[in-house]
């Protein structure tokens, strides 16, 4: 075995603080959520309806709402999202190509809370016009704006995987007559789908984990959602609603409900991710 | 002729200068060091960002840093010593008090106000009409003499003094339809009744503009006076909280709060004095 340099000790220190700060957070949270796990209120707080004023706590609505929210903005963002690295790969004329890829950076650099202020004033009165009836606060409002919010992000993913398509495939689909939009569909697209599943699966983490975008725009109503056009609450605008309330409340300790369910969804996510991943650092 | 436009010159300082106007009241703070933290209930937010100028700037040695959060937030930091002085919109609950060692300072009136957009119609409603809106019983302005359109519920979140003010005295405890958009500050729900025709929602009646219109409640429109003479009966006091006594900053803080100079502040920011 060979010795490791003090970098790479200090790298694997790194690394082994970092996957120990994450178990950390997860036994943290087990303890602080003990009492309802002990008692088996867990259970009860995340299948019941949130009706404070008559005792009953549950998060069903906002776990409802969470999903919902994050898997549209996903369906919306994934042909913006495909569309605009497909540009940036091979359909823009090559002049055009790096100075898109910058602007996509920028957006991923813009604070959550300005696209959210924006809607308020911009998005919301449309979609109440559209809507016709209700406030213009609704799932779908916060579902748009996810989507431009979480696009950079999937399209970094997917122009990575495009590019990384071997330039002798590119080559011989070329000797072969291929058009640009056939060399897209037919190889391009084939070859990076490993870095386009994990493309989404990272936006629809981000969706999922994003706060302010629902708390400013999906009306925060903590009711199970009937449709994308009715209001509704995230689980993480319901941590931001009730962090202020008592510590020793009930109200309080659904945080921790929310906590681990938002925890144990993410760390799902990410077990699919790396089921993905190894695939695209293949030779 | 230049000595006439020195003095011209003077009176103008004197006139816009906080300095001058406030130096007797600000005496305290001379020689003072250190930094101040206040957290807790949006509708106080004004007031403690006018005096904090004030205080700075006539002594810089003094940093005053203020932020929001609500009254649970205030209230909760104050008790777990996070902040010097915690601003609440409710009398902390005895349990509080005694759990923390809380001391309070009321320092001004504040009503809370219910808001509609401008041009709206409807401009009075009765106790039992508000109820029945809020219950999700009245569901249309047309049952109220307004246009044949569906009424948005505006909302605050649970820990909201502005809010526990309005249902308590405004609802009488009445519920709120859980179909209610919740937002989260006195200037978000400006904002949120400012942009919509047919929303109705409550906020700090300082916070009042031109932006929304207020809806007199069984006959008495909220305003200044109104709250004032005990007509209108939306109201509650405006709190700030320390751990144990207030002593220091905290202390010279809540003394310049409650001078003529302090009350002016208050006032101005369309509250009501205590004094």
């Amino acid at each position: 075995m060979s010795r490791l340099s003090p970098a790479e000790r200090a790298l694997q220190l790194t690394t082994v603080c970092c996957g120990l700060l994450v178990a950390a957070m997860l036994a943290l949270m087990l303890v602080l959520a003990w009492p309802l796990l002990h008692s088996g209120q867990l259970l009860s707080l995340i299948g019941g309806d949130w009706q404070p004023a008559a005792g009953r706590y549950g998060i069903a609505p906002m776990l409802v709402a969470s999903l919902l929210l994050a898997m549209v903005a996903v369906l919306l963002a994934v042909p913006l999202s495909l569309g605009t690295a497909f540009a940036a790969v091979a359909l823009a004329p090559p002049l055009l190509r790096s100075p898109l890829m910058l602007g996509v950076r920028l957006m991923s650099g813009i604070p959550t809370v300005i696209y959210g202020f924006a809607a308020v004033f911009a998005l919301v009165p449309l979609m109440r016009q559209w809507i016709g009836s209700g406030s213009g606060f609704t799932l779908l409002t916060a579902a748009l704006v996810l989507a431009v919010l979480i696009a950079p992000t999937m399209i970094v993913f997917f122009v990575g995987g495009l590019r990384a398509v071997p330039q002798s495939y590119s080559l011989a689909a070329d000797a072969l007559g291929c058009r640009p939009v056939d060399k897209l569909l037919y190889l391009l697209l084939p070859q990076a789908a490993p870095a386009i599943a994990a493309g989404i699966v990272m936006g629809l983490g981000r969706a999922l984990g994003d706060t302010m975008i629902g708390l400013m725009l999906a009306g925060n109503s903590a009711i199970m959602p009937e449709s994308m056009l009715s209001t509704g609450r995230t689980l993480t605008s319901h941590i931001a609603l009730v962090i202020a309330a008592d510590f020793s409340s009930m109200e309080f300790k659904s945080i921790f409900a929310c906590g681990i369910v938002l925890y144990l969804l993410t760390a799902a996510l990410v077990a699919i991710l790396r089921r993905a991943l190894p695939a695209t650092a293949r030779p | 002729m230049k000595s006439s436009f020195l003095a011209a010159a003077l009176g103008c300082m004197l006139l816009f200068s906080p300095i001058g106007a406030n130096a007797g009241a600000l005496d305290g703070f001379a020689g003072a060091k250190g930094t101040l933290k206040i957290a807790g209930g949006t509708a106080h937010i004004p007031v403690m960002k006018e005096a904090a100028q004030a205080i700075m700037s006539t002594n810089p040695d003094v940093q005053v840093t203020i932020a929001g959060g609500g009254t649970g937030v205030g209230i909760k930091q104050a008790g777990e010593g996070l902040v010097d002085i915690g601003n609440a919109g409710r009398k902390p609950t005895d349990e509080e008090v005694s759990r923390y060692g809380l001391h309070m300072v009321q320092w001004a009136i504040d009503g809370v106000a219910v808001v509609v957009h401008p041009g709206n119609t409807v401009k009075a409603l009765s106790g039992e009409q508000l109820r029945d809106i809020y219950a999700g019983k009245i569901v249309n302005w047309k049952e109220l003499g307004g246009s044949d359109k569906g009424i948005n519920l505006y909302d605050r979140d649970e820990t909201s003094g502005t809010r526990e003010v309005f249902l308590k005295n405004g609802l009488k405890d009445g519920a709120v339809a859980k179909t209610a958009n919740v937002v989260v500050s006195n200037g978000a729900m400006k904002t949120a009744v400012a942009g919509d025709p047919y929303g109705i929602g409550y906020v700090s009646v300082g916070h009042i503009d031109a932006t929304v219109g207020p809806v007199a409640l069984d006959g008495i429109v909220p305003s200044i006076a109104t709250v004032k003479d005990g007509s209108y009966k939306v109201a509650r006091g405006l709190y700030s909280l320390t751990k144990g006594p207030a002593n220091g900053l905290a202390k010279l803080f809540l003394d310049y709060l409650l001078t003529p100079d302090g009350q002016k502040i208050a006032t101005d920011k369309g509250f009501i004095s205590v004094l």
